[in-house]
């Protein structure tokens, strides 16, 4: 509206003040980006070490499919149940929100477990971090993963906090947005490794 | 300190440190600078509480989320960060000046190390990209007619990572060692390399990074999302082009230097295999990533200040830049092909001739869109009614020395070539070549020429001119012989040389940086006489060049809130266009205006976070996790503040602007 008069009268300032479109998103996804620049550089690591067994036990021997196929399972699950609290939220429910929100740190809690089991398991058999450039590269990209994901799960609570203590404003929305889109950017992030790493692995 | 015991189990609480990570006790050098630094310092804090400053100091400034504070505070911390990275480059230009055959010079060789990877470490992170990010923060808003970045406390916590790196930096000084790898710790040796410095330098650049990163977002959505009505891209200026393009930079770079930093990092805390020789490890990973993010850094550096010379030739030239269009897409094309160059830093890695070709060629491909801008600036020039004041100097010596240091550069992009002068001299003048003439020129250019923006009064002429002279004289005195000398064959990081014919250059050498050194003192007294004669060098009218961009359309220093009214846009120089239609101010019908309120949670957080890189150097187990906890918990805490906005009342602004008004009045303009 200001713009099109400025264009025929040639007004060189705005008379009221100007409502600048929020940044958040577009800042959010930057952030995305570059966080995604990171798992590049572990999966460009793991691409580059992934066959260096140095003797050591490969991923073949090591991964066990139907394990992190129940462990893909549960974080998919979480960004279904995630998609649902977005629904609930757009009709301005704030239980129905917490609810889902609720069960998505459940199923990202399962996720974790079953992960800390993995490593737990692989290191008893001698398969940790330092046994060879393979696992070292293994470890790091999935820790990292499970590492971001502990992360949701605390800025998870830290929102449901936020919005029990005031409800869906307008602040809370864009929060809820942005863990959101953080927590369907880690599914998008597994599938990768999932893909990569454990089924390419027992090939 | 070149002995290390690693023997001895760490202490509980205190980690590695013992009496013996304190050099100053056996190294006289670092006592004085200990004891010259801490009366400096008592000096200023006793200054400080005498004035009544504390109270200002922390309110207005340390919690200031206000760009142009925070845009101030950045080229502070780039300035104090110089001196330390020259002093060094001193010392190493003395030691090389007399270590010849029987004389070892004054620096025995492992503090040498330290003091060439240091100076290097600073210079870049801490001198060269505070300065250029400085001058983003203070710039971008005011050129595209904001009142603040997308994100006020974020840009407030950027500095303080950026400032509790450099804290670490400068903290190895006294406490411990700093690293001996080299500026990119190409030489780290993973878990081999035992000492604290190389985790000097980890902590260091990761808290730092952090920041680097946080803040090149911020500028990326400020310049997406919050230009002035009518300001499509393509009317931007170009400083805030190249502002863009290196904020992409950034953003898209410094994440794989924070992941090849974590990777040495496990491998030396945890005992993983990435870079080291056995067990499926291999080191050329680590020197590839780095220099995934390292070469776009050069660019991340070097095209805020083409956008420098850029808004200066134009102005003191009195035409609009010749070629803007071009001068955009060239900067875009070196953002994109600044990707495609990172072999060419190691050639000799023995990928292959293929390969080599391959990097060699677009590295001479980025030299086209860079020549381009050459050509714009000469063509701006050409029949210009060119004013030589101080930062148009700054750009003509610019564009003479950088187009050497440019060529040389095509030199050595051959692979052939490369095999021969890799890692000797020739090298080290020609990086100095581009950074010193490319990067230092453009930010004495841009102080000279915004100073009077930022503090209301314009800097001394002729101590101007004295700096700029003695600065390139000096450069030219100080490298050429590096030229001469890396041709013969002689090798960069070396502390002691037995060939006593070389002598004299390196004699030359340091002479040219005694030649710099002058220039930098005048660069001092250039401040120092410019305030106390600024009531005659006042600018009152906010606009003391003529300029063209819309940072010269408010007063200076610019009001807190920047513009009363936001302005609009209809040509690439706005300002130049208001001016032309005989813009008049508007007096009357202000608004209250929307601000972000300042807040001390950003330097809360950086320092915990500084504290967390300080515990995890020297081992500190539980210092690490507890200011890990009260990090993450302090984060939390601040997100539970909602109130983080005020408007400045009508009234206010009217104040503010009436007294422009009179000021205006009083000076006839």
């Amino acid at each position: 509206m200001s713009d099109t008069h400025a264009l025929t009268t040639r007004a060189y300032h705005l008379a009221h003040e100007p409502h600048p479109e929020n940044g958040t998103a577009l800042g959010f996804w930057l952030y995305l980006m570059s966080d995604c620049l990171i798992f590049a550089a572990l999966f460009a690591t793991y691409g580059v070490l992934g066959r260096s067994y140095a003797g050591g036990p490969t991923g073949a021997e090591l991964f066990d499919l139907p394990l992190v196929a129940l462990n893909t399972a549960f974080l998919l699950l979480s960004s279904i149940t995630f998609g649902f609290a977005m629904l609930q939220k757009q009709q301005n429910k704030v239980g129905g929100t917490l609810a889902w929100l609720a069960i998505t740190g459940l199923f990202g809690l399962c996720f974790l477990g079953l992960e800390l089991y993995e490593f737990h398991h692989l290191i008893h058999q001698g398969a940790g971090p330092q046994r060879s450039a393979f696992l070292s590269a293994f470890f790091t990209l999935v820790a990292t993963h499970g590492l971001h994901v502990t992360f949701g799960l605390v800025w998870l609570v830290v929102l449901m906090v936020q919005i029990a203590r005031h409800g869906l404003i307008h602040e809370n929305q864009r929060r809820l947005m942005c863990l959101s889109m953080f927590w369907h950017f880690l599914d998008v992030v597994w599938i990768g490794v999932f893909t990569f790493v454990y089924l390419m692995g027992v090939l | 300190m070149t002995e290390h015991t690693p023997a001895a189990a760490p202490h509980w609480l205190l980690g590695r440190i013992t009496w013996d990570s304190i050099p100053m006790a056996h190294e006289p050098i670092v006592l004085y600078t200990f004891l010259a630094t801490m009366l400096g310092g008592l000096a200023v804090v006793a200054a400080l509480a005498r004035f009544r400053l504390w109270g200002p100091l922390w309110k207005d400034w340390i919690c200031s989320i206000d760009h142009k504070r925070i845009g101030i505070m950045y080229m502070v911390l780039g300035l104090v960060m110089f001196l330390r990275g020259f002093a060094d480059a001193v010392m190493m230009r003395l030691q090389q000046s007399m270590a010849f055959g029987e004389s070892m010079g004054y620096l025995p060789p492992h503090h040498y190390d330290q003091i060439f990877t240091a100076h290097g470490v600073i210079m870049i992170f801490f001198v060269a990209m505070p300065f250029v990010t400085g001058l983003m923060n203070y710039l971008v808003p005011l050129q595209i007619g904001a009142r603040d970045v997308s994100f006020p406390f974020l840009n407030n916590f950027s500095f303080w990572m950026t400032a509790g790196g450099a804290v670490l930096v400068m903290l190895s000084l006294f406490l411990g060692e700093f690293s001996t790898a080299g500026w990119l710790a190409l030489s780290n040796l993973g878990a081999q390399n035992p000492g604290v410095g190389l985790d000097y330098y980890i902590w260091g650049l990761q808290v730092a990074g952090v920041g680097t990163t946080l803040s090149g977002i911020n500028l990326i959505v400020t310049i997406v999302k919050m230009r002035a009505p009518g300001m499509s891209l393509m009317k931007m200026p170009v400083f805030t082009w190249t502002a863009l393009c290196t904020n992409a930079l950034i953003v898209a770079s410094f994440p794989v230097l924070t992941a090849a930093l974590v990777l040495m990092s496990l491998d030396r805390y945890v005992g993983t295999n990435f870079f080291t020789n056995d067990l499926g490890g291999n080191a050329m990973l680590y020197v590839n990533l780095i220099w995934i993010w390292g070469h776009p850094e050069v660019y991340i550096l070097v095209l805020p200040c083409f956008g420098i010379f850029s808004e200066v030739v134009a102005t003191f030239s009195r035409k609009r830049l010749f070629g803007y269009t071009s001068m955009v897409y060239a900067t875009v094309c070196i953002t994109v092909l600044s990707y495609l160059v990172w072999l060419h830093h190691f050639f000799t890695m023995g990928s292959g001739a293929t390969v080599n070709t391959f990097f060699g060629i677009t590295t001479m491909i980025i030299s086209i869109p860079t020549g381009a801008k050459i050509f714009n600036w000469l063509f701006t020039m050409y029949k210009g009614r060119i004013r030589f004041t101080v930062p148009m100097l700054w750009t003509v010596g610019f564009m003479c020395t950088f187009a050497i240091g440019g060529m040389t550069g095509v030199l050595l992009a051959v692979p052939p070539a490369d095999f021969v002068l890799h890692n000797s001299l020739f090298l080290i003048a020609h990086f100095h070549n581009v950074i010193i003439g490319g990067v230092v020129f453009a930010v004495f250019a841009g102080i000279n020429y915004w100073y009077p923006k930022a503090f209301g009064y314009r800097l001394d002429e002729f101590w101007g001119k004295c700096s700029f002279w003695f600065w390139l004289v000096g450069f030219w005195v100080a490298f050429t012989p590096l030229y001469i000398l890396g041709l013969m064959g002689v090798t960069r990081r070396v502390s002691h040389f037995e060939d006593a014919s070389l002598q004299i250059w390196f004699v030359i050498a340091a002479f040219g940086a005694a030649l710099i050194a002058l220039g930098i003192a005048s660069f001092f007294i250039q401040l120092f006489v410019s305030y106390r004669r600024r009531d005659a060098l006042r600018d009152v009218t906010g606009d003391p060049w003529d300029g063209r961009t819309l940072e010269w359309a408010t007063s200076s220093p610019p009001p807190q809130y920047n513009f009363a009214f936001t302005p609009v846009a209809h040509e690439i120089d706005a300002w130049w266009d208001m001016k032309k239609h005989g813009y008049q101010r508007p007096l009357a019908g202000f608004q209250p205006i929307h601000m972000p309120a300042n807040t001390g949670a950003g330097i809360v957080i950086a320092g915990l976070s500084t504290v967390f890189g300080f515990a995890m150097i020297w081992h500190m187990w539980p210092l690490a996790a507890a200011s890990f906890a009260a990090t993450v918990l302090a984060s939390i805490i601040h997100t539970f503040n909602y109130q983080r906005d005020y408007h400045i009342p009508a009234a206010e602004v009217a104040a503010t602007e009436a007294a422009r008004t009179q000021q205006l009045a009083a000076a006839h303009v």
